[in-house]
C-alpha cells in the first residue's frame, strides 16, 4: 500500500474542491426550491434563503398537470416495476438457454439482441405508435410496460448471458440428475444464482425507464397515467421561469433516486461496473 | 437441437448413474440429453424483440419511402422523395451534421474528464468513495430534470451572469441559451456534466485490472507519473476504452432529453439533433413519411459509426495487447 503522505492530502483537498465545484448545480436546485417568490426577485441567484421557504414543494405536489405528482410517482412506479419484472422472467430463462445451448441458432438469435442494443429504437416507436393507437394501448401502463420489454430486452439478454457463461453447471446438473424438471431447475436452482445479474439488470434498466422522457412523452401526452419527467416537462411550460416552483418539483421528482442512490450507492456503482464489464 | 429425446424416463437414468455399470457411450449421450436447456426458454424473449423491436423497425424502414400519414397501414410508394425533402429543410438537413459533430465532441471531452476522474480517485484518498459518489450521481438521475437545473444557470438573471458582474466581466453578460453558438456549447456542457460519472466508473473499474505491482515497478525504474501513464496505464485501459467510448457515442447521437430541456432545438433550430427532429417531425408536426426518413437517417448513422468505432476500438485492444 502507498504511503498517506503532504501529496496524498494536497492531492485529496484538491480532489475535494473540484468536487464540490462539479455539485453546484446541486446547491442551486435547493437553494432556488427554498426562495420565496418574492426572494427570487430580490436576492442574488446563488445566495441561500434565509428563512427557507417550503411552500413552494405544496404548490409543486399539487399544481402540475395530469392529477398533480403523486400521480406521476404512482405512473412511474408501476411502469418501471411492472416492465422490470417481465424483462427478468424473459431475459434470465433466454440468456440462460442461450447460454447452455451453444451453437450457430443460438448465436444467430444472440447477435439478434445485441444488435438491439446499437440500432436506435426511435426507428421502431413510429410504427409501434400507430400499432398501439389502433389497439388503444396508448396512454395505458399495459402499452408502457409492453414498450419497454421491447426497449429493455436486448441490454437484459446481454447482461444475464454474459454471466451465464462464467457460471459453473453443477449445480443444475445436480438437480437435473435428481429428476427435476428443467423450469423447476432453472426457478430453484439457476435463478437464485443469476441474483448479481438481476441486480444489474434491475438498477440499470430501472434506471432508464424511470428517467425516460422521450417515450413517455409519446405514449403517456396528455393522458392521466403520465410519468414524472412528462409531468414535470407540462409542470415547466405552465410555470415558464418561476424557478422556485420548478425546482421544488424538480427535487420532488429526482428525490426517490437520490434516497435510493444514497442508501445502495456502493452495490449501485459496483453492480454497474461489473455488468458494464461483463 | 431436438427436445423431444430428452429423458424419457430420468430415475433410470438416475439409477444406472448411481451404479456406474452402465456402459459409458450411452450414459454419456443420455446425460447430455439430460442436462439440455429446452429451446421454448427462448421464445419469450425473442418474440419481444422481433415483435416489438426487429418488426416495427422494418416497417418504419419501409414506410420511409413512403407518404404514410399514420392514419391506417396504406400508403403510397414515393421512392427517395421523404429524404429529399428532409435534407433540403434547414431544420431538418443541418441536424444530421450537427448531431453527428455534437456526440463527436461529447464522446472526446466526456473520455478525457473520465479518464481523469479515474485516474485521480484512484489515490489512495481517504474520501474517494464519497467522492466517486458525487461524481457519479448525475448519471443516475432524470436527464430532463437535469436540463432544467443548467437552464436557470444559464438564465440571463441566472448565476452564471451574476458571477461574470461580480468579477468585473459584465460587458460578457449575455443570455446564454440564445445565441446559438453558445446554445450548443450549453448542450455539451449539460451531457458532459451528466455522463462524467459513467466513463468514470468504466475507467475505474478497468483501472482495477492493472496490478499494483506493475504500478509500482515503473515507479522503481524511476518513470515519472507522465511516462507511467503514457506506457503502462493508458494502453492497459484500452478494454474500457472500448466500452467507455461505444456507450457514450450511443449516448451522445441519441441525446434527446437535454436539448428539449435545455433549448427546446431553439433559438432558431440550432440545437436540432435527428433525434429531436424525428420527434418533431412526426408527432408534433404529423408528418409520418418524413419522420420515418429522418428515422432512418439516424439509426443509418448511430449503427455504421458505433460498429465502425467498436471494430476500431476493437483492433486497437488486439494491438496493444501483442
Amino acid at each position: 500500500m502507498r504511503r498517506y503522505n503532504w501529496k496524498t492530502l494536497s492531492w485529496e483537498i484538491w480532489m475535494i474542491i473540484v468536487a464540490l465545484v462539479f455539485c453546484l448545480p446541486f446547491y442551486l436546485l435547493i437553494a432556488v426550491a427554498l426562495k420565496s417568490p418574492a426572494d427570487l426577485f430580490t436576492t442574488s441567484p446563488s445566495s441561500f434563503p434565509i428563512p427557507p421557504n417550503f411552500a413552494n414543494f405544496g404548490v409543486a405536489w399539487q399544481a402540475s398537470a395530469g392529477g398533480g405528482l403523486g400521480v406521476a410517482l404512482m405512473s412511474s412506479l408501476i411502469i418501471t416495476v411492472g416492465t422490470l419484472v417481465v424483462l427478468i422472467v424473459f431475459g434470465s430463462l433466454c440468456a440462460y438457454a442461450l447460454a447452455r445451448r451453444p451453437g450457430k441458432l443460438s448465436n444467430v438469435l444472440y447477435f439478434l439482441f445485441v444488435l438491439g442494443i446499437i440500432v436506435p429504437f426511435q426507428l421502431s416507436i413510429i410504427p409501434l405508435y400507430v400499432g398501439f393507437r389502433h389497439l388503444g394501448l396508448v396512454g395505458t401502463y399495459l402499452g408502457m410496460i409492453i414498450l419497454w420489454v421491447g426497449i429493455g430486452s436486448p441490454m437484459t439478454v446481454f447482461l444475464y448471458t454474459g454471466f451465464v457463461r462464467s457460471l459453473p453447471k453443477d449445480y443444475e446438473e445436480a438437480a437435473k440428475l435428481d429428476g427435476a424438471s428443467a423450469l423447476r431447475t432453472f426457478w430453484s436452482v439457476v435463478f437464485p444464482l443469476l441474483r448479481p445479474a438481476t441486480g444489474t439488470v434491475a438498477i440499470l434498466m430501472g434506471l432508464f425507464i424511470w428517467n425516460d422522457f422521450f417515450t413517455s412523452l409519446v405514449f403517456l401526452g396528455g393522458s392521466n397515467h403520465q410519468t414524472l419527467p412528462v409531468v414535470i416537462y407540462s409542470f415547466v411550460g405552465q410555470y415558464v421561469s418561476q424557478w422556485e416552483y420548478v425546482f421544488a418539483a424538480v427535487i420532488l421528482a429526482i428525490l426517490p433516486v437520490v434516497i435510493f442512490f444514497v442508501i445502495a450507492q456502493r452495490q449501485l456503482i459496483r453492480g454497474f461496473a461489473g455488468g458494464i464489464r461483463g | 437441437m431436438d427436445e423431444s429425446v430428452v429423458t424419457p424416463d430420468k430415475t433410470t437414468t438416475y439409477r444406472r448413474r448411481r451404479d456406474g455399470s452402465e456402459a459409458t457411450g450411452a450414459r454419456r449421450s443420455s446425460k447430455r440429453a439430460l442436462g439440455r436447456v429446452p429451446w421454448w426458454f427462448v421464445i419469450p424473449g425473442v418474440a419481444s424483440i422481433l415483435v416489438l423491436r426487429y418488426l416495427p423497425s422494418i416497417a418504419g424502414g419501409t414506410y420511409a419511402f413512403t407518404d404514410w400519414t399514420g392514419a391506417g397501414l396504406s400508403a403510397h410508394w414515393t421512392g427517395v422523395a421523404n429524404f429529399r425533402q428532409v435534407l433540403s429543410d434547414s431544420a431538418t438537413g443541418g441536424a444530421v451534421w450537427r448531431t453527428i459533430l455534437l456526440a463527436i465532441a461529447f464522446v472526446i471531452v466526456v473520455n478525457v474528464v473520465g479518464i481523469a476522474l479515474a485516474v485521480s480517485l484512484r489515490a489512495a484518498l481517504r474520501t474517494r468513495t464519497l467522492l466517486r459518489a458525487l461524481f457519479f450521481l448525475p448519471f443516475t438521475l432524470s436527464q430532463l430534470a437535469t436540463a432544467y437545473i443548467w437552464q436557470f444557470i444559464l438564465a440571463y438573471d441566472g448565476p452564471v451572469n451574476a458571477l461574470l458582474k461580480a468579477v468585473g466581466l459584465g460587458s460578457l453578460v449575455q443570455t446564454w441559451l440564445s445565441s446559438p453558438i453558445f446554445a450548443i456549447l450549453a448542450v455539451l456542457v449539460v451531457l458532459v456534466w451528466q455522463y462524467t460519472g459513467l466513463t468514470m466508473i468504466v475507467y475505474l473499474a478497468g483501472l482495477e485490472s492493472i496490478s499494483e505491482e506493475l504500478d509500482e515497478a515503473a515507479s522503481v525504474d524511476g518513470a515519472s507519473f507522465g511516462q507511467k501513464f503514457r506506457h503502462v496505464t493508458f494502453p492497459l485501459l484500452a478494454p474500457a476504452m472500448t466500452i467507455a467510448v461505444t456507450l457514450t457515442l450511443i449516448y451522445g447521437l441519441g441525446a434527446f432529453d437535454q436539448i428539449i430541456g435545455l433549448t427546446g432545438g431553439g433559438p432558431v433550430d440550432s440545437t436540432q439533433t435527428l433525434a429531436t427532429q424525428v420527434w418533431q417531425q412526426t408527432f408534433v408536426y404529423g408528418k409520418y413519411g418524413e419522420g420515418s426518413a429522418l428515422a432512418l437517417i439516424f439509426a443509418i448513422v448511430v449503427s455504421v459509426l458505433s460498429l465502425g468505432l467498436m471494430a476500431v476500438l476493437r483492433m486497437r485492444e488486439e494491438r496493444l495487447q501483442r
